[in-house]
């Protein structure tokens, strides 16, 4: 692959990768975040596949299609069925507002390039220049855990750091040991079907999804 | 010697899946006390091994032995087996029945995972891997307050982990200088690895974060009290005991790899916010505590933050008597926690002002619990006294004194608030409302009748677990030995 289009393509995934954050913060339909959530484990398995063409890597091809499959399948799927068979008028109102949100976006990217130049030590080169978009998506994850009181917006937030940690992964140390790889997936997995089958329990006991209900125990 | 090592691990996943498989109700009671059984009888072994002088590893190095892996193994058997048989009485039957035994010995396999393991990612994916098994635990009853528990639990457990994740995501780019990257303590553990001092500090930085808050340290503690109050007594002695050390442990392993990078400034300074941050945070809320259950919790975060303490000093002595601390604090809060179950059962509440009276109602529960809680106030002979006085005396000599003055104060503050709420379980006489608002769902007796003397549950397990709490600040010889190899492989002879 020649420099020049590796550089493209990498910028290309990552801004895609920044995007769909900004859209699952702005968006409030539940479903749409969802869909957004996978487009952007999508993207994230794009960009593995052609870091690992780069670098030659057989082994990276394979971790991109596992990608492709969990985070843009099986747990899109997997919220979806959490959401329930609903309609459309599935819409959450977050604690901030959209304004407020979409500033504090900007802000976060702002701090994401901040916190990353000493990253810069791991090397020159056009993915370790994308690493703080990987920050940046950590930290719209955070944003959204703290700013929803939906689990399947919680859930969407937790992925969405998930997805932000293994894309600083794979920019700037062309991902880990695959038994590591491969651990790290399956537990983000069950950890999804555990939080799958509490939000049923949660729902026949509390009649929704909303966590604000959640305010029995404290001291 | 690999059979050996891989012994606890395949045994705990094959006898939890004889418990879900075969659902006989034999192999369900005891499926948990086997499990924890054969990792204590691995850990011994290995330690007989370490001993001898040759580290064994086993499946191609990701699993490694040295003093510190098999002392941490060995807790690990014995905190569980203590939390395990101890809660026997404990334990729920019925429609759930194999979800129970099988998530409890797939967590005890995933532990010794964690403390076997060579390799920094190995550890965190087993480290994860308890916060799955245990999050059915913990919403086992399935209440209201459970399922909170529950989520909170895993939502904050998961974020924390993966912060964590990123730390050792940044630590593995940190050794791509070095040309071959790796996860490996051994390879880590070397001075002369060519690592970026930069990147190494934000990567500890991350991975002390996250590991704190499955350890249950202050500010990141706020799943610690809601999980262990909600789950199954048992299961709170586990997360006490195992969890949060092994959590503990994985801080310690990090914090060996990076001080010789960047300089124990960074780690020292986390630790030391950490741990009077958790004691203050402990203090505050034991001393208005109303429930039985989070005022042990409360006491764990106590103690965890006196362990990052002890490693924010750092030094042989220090780290010696972290090691005993995370032993005789495993011991002791399990026990305590098993008999909070027995007093829950017996008493139908957990509430501190609806238990009164219990040592002359019932000296069978009342007299384990008042010896484990003497054990976790730090009273002599106990070796929580003797490790909190090392960890207090090595502060003051590696130049923490102010710290240690702050932190014995908080100190004397839980015990005081702990001492109150024992005694006022213990002693103070019921009043005549409490007895006809609280009457005891199970017996019949009221307070005037014959005490009741029964241990309510295996009696065996607590005389082992605090008899050893009592006696292994006495024991020299092979656990010093141990204890000393292990703080050495921890930069205890700097």
């Amino acid at each position: 692959m020649s420099p020049v289009l590796f550089a493209e393509l990498v910028a290309f995934c990552a801004g895609l990768l920044l995007l769909t954050g900004v859209l699952i913060v702005w968006r409030r339909d539940l479903r749409a975040i969802v869909r957004l959530l996978a487009v952007q484990g999508v993207a994230l398995s794009v960009l593995v596949a052609v870091i690992g063409i780069d670098a030659r890597v057989p082994e990276l091809v394979a971790v991109a299609l596992l990608v492709l499959a969990l985070k843009g399948f099986v747990l899109p799927v997997v919220l979806v069925r959490v959401a329930g068979p609903a309609g459309p008028g599935r819409v959450e109102t977050p604690t901030i507002n959209t304004t407020a949100s979409l500033i504090l976006l900007a802000l976060l990217t702002t701090l994401a390039y901040l916190v990353s130049q000493p990253l810069k030590a791991a090397g020159a080169g056009p993915a370790v220049a994308a690493v703080p978009i990987g920050i940046a998506l950590v930290l719209f994850g955070f944003l959204v855990l703290a700013s929803r009181r939906h689990a399947i917006s919680q859930l969407v937030g937790f992925l969405m750091l998930d997805n932000g940690i293994a894309a600083v992964a794979f920019l700037i140390a062309g991902g880990l040991p695959l038994v590591v790889e491969l651990g790290a997936s399956l537990d983000i997995l069950l950890v999804v079907l555990v939080l799958q089958v509490l939000t049923g329990r949660i729902r026949a006991e509390f009649g929704d999804l909303d966590l604000d209900d959640l305010s029995e125990l404290r001291d | 010697m690999a059979a050996l090592v891989l012994l606890p691990v395949v045994a705990c996943l094959g006898i939890a899946a004889l418990a879900a498989l075969s659902g006989h109700p034999l192999a369900l009671r005891y499926a948990g006390i086997l499990s924890a059984a054969v990792v204590l009888g691995g850990g011994l072994g290995l330690v007989a091994v370490v001993l001898g002088g040759t580290d064994p590893t086993a499946a191609g190095g990701l699993l490694r032995v040295d003093a510190l892996s098999a002392f941490m193994l060995t807790v690990v058997g014995f905190v569980g087996l203590t939390a395990t048989w101890g809660g026997l009485s404990a334990r729920m039957t019925g429609a759930t029945g194999r979800v129970y035994p099988t998530l409890v010995c797939l967590f005890l396999g995933a532990m010794s995972l964690a403390v076997l393991a060579d390799n920094l990612g190995v550890l965190w994916v087993a480290v994860e891997a308890t916060t799955i098994t245990t999050a059915f635990l913990v919403g086992h009853h399935g209440s209201r307050r459970a399922l909170e528990a529950a989520w909170k639990y895993v939502v904050l457990g998961s974020v924390g982990v993966a912060i964590a994740f990123l730390g050792i995501v940044l630590l593995y780019a940190a050794t791509l200088a070095s040309g071959t990257p790796t996860l490996s303590w051994v390879v880590l553990d070397q001075a002369n690895l060519p690592m970026d001092p930069s990147l190494v500090r934000v990567a500890a930085g991350l991975a002390v974060l996250g590991f704190a808050t499955k350890a249950g340290l202050a500010p990141m503690h706020s799943w610690l009290p809601d999980a262990h109050s909600q789950a199954p007594a048992p299961v709170s002695g586990l997360m006490s005991g195992v969890l949060l050390s092994v959590a503990f442990y994985a801080i310690l392993r990090v914090q060996a790899v990076v001080d010789p990078v960047i300089g124990p400034e960074l780690m020292r300074g986390l630790l030391v916010t950490a741990g009077l941050l958790s004691l203050a945070v402990s203090a505050a809320l034991i001393v208005r505590q109303r429930d039985l259950k989070r005022m042990l919790a409360y006491s764990s975060i106590e103690h965890m933050g006196l362990l990052a303490l002890a490693a924010a000093v750092g030094g042989p002595l220090a780290l010696t008597a972290a090691l005993l601390h995370v032993l005789g604090h495993g011991l002791a809060k399990s026990s305590t926690f098993v008999v909070s179950g027995r007093i829950l059962a017996t008493e139908g509440t957990t509430t501190i002002a609806g238990i009164r009276s219990l040592f002359a109602r019932r000296p069978g529960v009342a007299i384990p619990f008042v010896v484990g809680m003497a054990a976790l106030l730090g009273f002599p002979p106990f070796s929580l006294f003797f490790s909190e006085v090392a960890i207090v005396v090595a502060g003051f000599q590696g130049g923490l004194g102010a710290v240690m003055v702050v932190a014995v104060v908080l100190i004397l503050v839980l015990f005081a608030g702990l001492a109150r709420h024992t005694a006022t379980m213990l002693f103070a006489p019921a009043r005549a409302d409490d007895v006809l608002a609280s009457a005891p769902p199970a017996g019949t007796d009221a307070p005037s009748t014959q005490p009741d003397r029964a241990s309510h549950g295996p009696r065996l397990p607590l005389v082992i677990a605090l008899g050893a709490t009592a006696v292994v600040a006495f024991a020299s010889g092979p656990l010093s030995t141990l204890l000393a190899q292990a703080a050495a492989l921890l930069g205890g002879t700097r």
